[in-house]
């Protein structure tokens, strides 16, 4: 139940935000964040956004990754 | 950056896999780790990483699918609201397959029980707008991950003087069902993989009991395969250079103190209570329950409802296989009197259920 998926921001009004993955658009309530713009990701969970995603540290994970393997 | 495809390379998964059986050699006991969310028990069992472990290691499932900890009788006063002319019961889709003492909300919905699924707790009060004399009850389930949003809708409709809204609360908490499990000793676990969107509200601190007081090493993990790969790597990394600590393999969404607004938000409209965890029985301070001045939300505070409950339980193995004691494989249903069309047990109802997702990835 606690699937929740990385969408991109299209558009912010209000409380809310409508945001994007693929071809689906869905408007998310977005006053669980601070400051949400368009063109970020955020971690959409029940029709809330929960959190942003971090670009920088997503591609550190990567690196970490690459370094390993 | 996608946030998905990058963490779904198919020659980055088998390297790491290659990385993870040569540290196994390393270790010569037989390791068990558990991946506590149910979300994580869909990735391990789709793209097979149970099967990819080396002999010594051990995936186990936890307590983390809120579907399947939710007692027989929140069901039962679910399905009794539902009976009500003046009643609309909103819930999840994951809700309705649960089997209560003598039927499911699904089969209730069927004959006539007046009971809609939402995507969003905030969709209830729509509901609740359009229909100003109904009672629009939403059945309020879920971990950190979820109750912000429920609070947050509870906030709303205080605001907004919404007055037929009330939630039937059964939310519950992660951090106090692992250290139930820990301080019993029913479990033997070597590793948590901890849930990664709980971990994203209440942050990596809130584990740091596990670590400091069972000397049980725990990495927040994300949900491709990828993450979970390299989490079960930095978890044998861990045990092999007894390095007990913390780890936030999920850093493009887990800060150290998670999301402080969302925790503050649940704070303010829930208490912590005592709360009983289906075939695991009462755990202290595990649940939530709302604050003195929204009690106005309580629907148990609006109808008096009352619940026979079914005395023996059949022979499913749902408490032993979500403290991780047993596996699916054990339980003399699986598969035979119990299947996803015919569930006996709440594990294999949500398609995150363990016996669910061993029904569909893992059958030998
Ligand atoms: S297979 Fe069915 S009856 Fe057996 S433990 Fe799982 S849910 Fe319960």
């Amino acid at each position: 139940m606690c699937l929740a998926i990385p969408m991109k921001v299209e558009s912010v009004k209000g409380d809310f935000a409508v945001v994007s993955i693929g071809k689906i658009k869905k408007n998310v309530n977005i006053s669980l964040l601070k400051n949400v713009k368009k063109g970020e990701y955020l971690i959409v969970h029940a029709g809330f956004a929960i959190e942003k995603l971090d670009e920088k540290e997503a591609k550190k994970t990567l690196e970490f990754l690459k370094e390993i393997i | 950056m996608k946030y998905i495809e990058e963490f779904r390379n198919p020659e980055k998964q088998r390297k790491i896999v290659e990385l993870i059986i040569e540290s196994a050699k390393f270790i010569n006991f037989k390791i068990t780790l558990m991946e506590v969310c149910g979300t994580h028990t869909i990735t391990i069992g789709k793209y097979g990483i149970r099967k990819l472990m080396p002999k010594n290691i051990h995936l186990v499932s936890g307590p983390g699918c809120p579907v399947c900890v939710t007692p027989v009788d929140y069901i039962d006063i679910a399905i009794e609201l539902s009976k009500r002319n003046d009643v609309i019961v909103t819930t999840f889709g994951d809700l309705m397959r649960v089997p209560g003492s003598f039927s499911t909300l699904e089969k209730e919905k069927a004959n006539g029980g007046k009971i809609v699924v939402l995507y969003s707790p905030f969709d209830a009060l729509n509901i609740a707008k359009k229909y100003p004399d109904k009672n629009i009850i939403f059945l309020s389930v879920g971990f950190e991950t979820t109750t912000p949003s429920i609070a947050q809708t509870i906030k709303f409709a205080k605001r907004e003087r919404i007055k037929n809204f009330y939630i039937l609360v059964g939310n519950k908490l992660i951090p106090p069902i692992l250290e139930f499990l820990l301080k019993k000793k029913e479990i033997n676990i070597n590793g948590f993989i901890c849930p990664g969107h709980v971990s994203v509200i209440i942050g990596t601190e809130a584990y740091k009991f596990i670590p400091e007081k069972y000397k049980i090493p725990c990495v927040i993990s994300g949900f491709e395969p990828l993450d979970i790969l390299y989490s079960i790597y930095l978890l044998l990394k861990c045990i092999i250079e007894n390095k007990i600590v913390v780890i936030n393999e999920y850093k493009r969404a887990v800060k150290d103190k998670g999301n402080t607004k969302a925790k503050e938000m649940i704070y303010e409209i829930f208490d912590v209570c005592d709360s009983e965890w289906r075939g695991i029985g009462i755990v202290p301070k595990s649940g939530l329950k709302l604050k003195e001045e929204f009690l106005d939300f309580d629907v148990l505070k609006k109808f008096k409802v009352e619940v026979k409950r079914k005395i023996k339980n059949n022979k499913c193995l749902c408490g032993e296989i979500l403290k991780g004691t047993k596996l699916p494989f054990d339980c003399p249903l699986f598969g035979k009197k119990c299947t996803p069309e015919n569930p006996v047990g709440p594990c294999m109802v949500s398609s995150e259920g363990t016996c669910s997702a061993y029904f569909k990835y893992e059958r030998k």
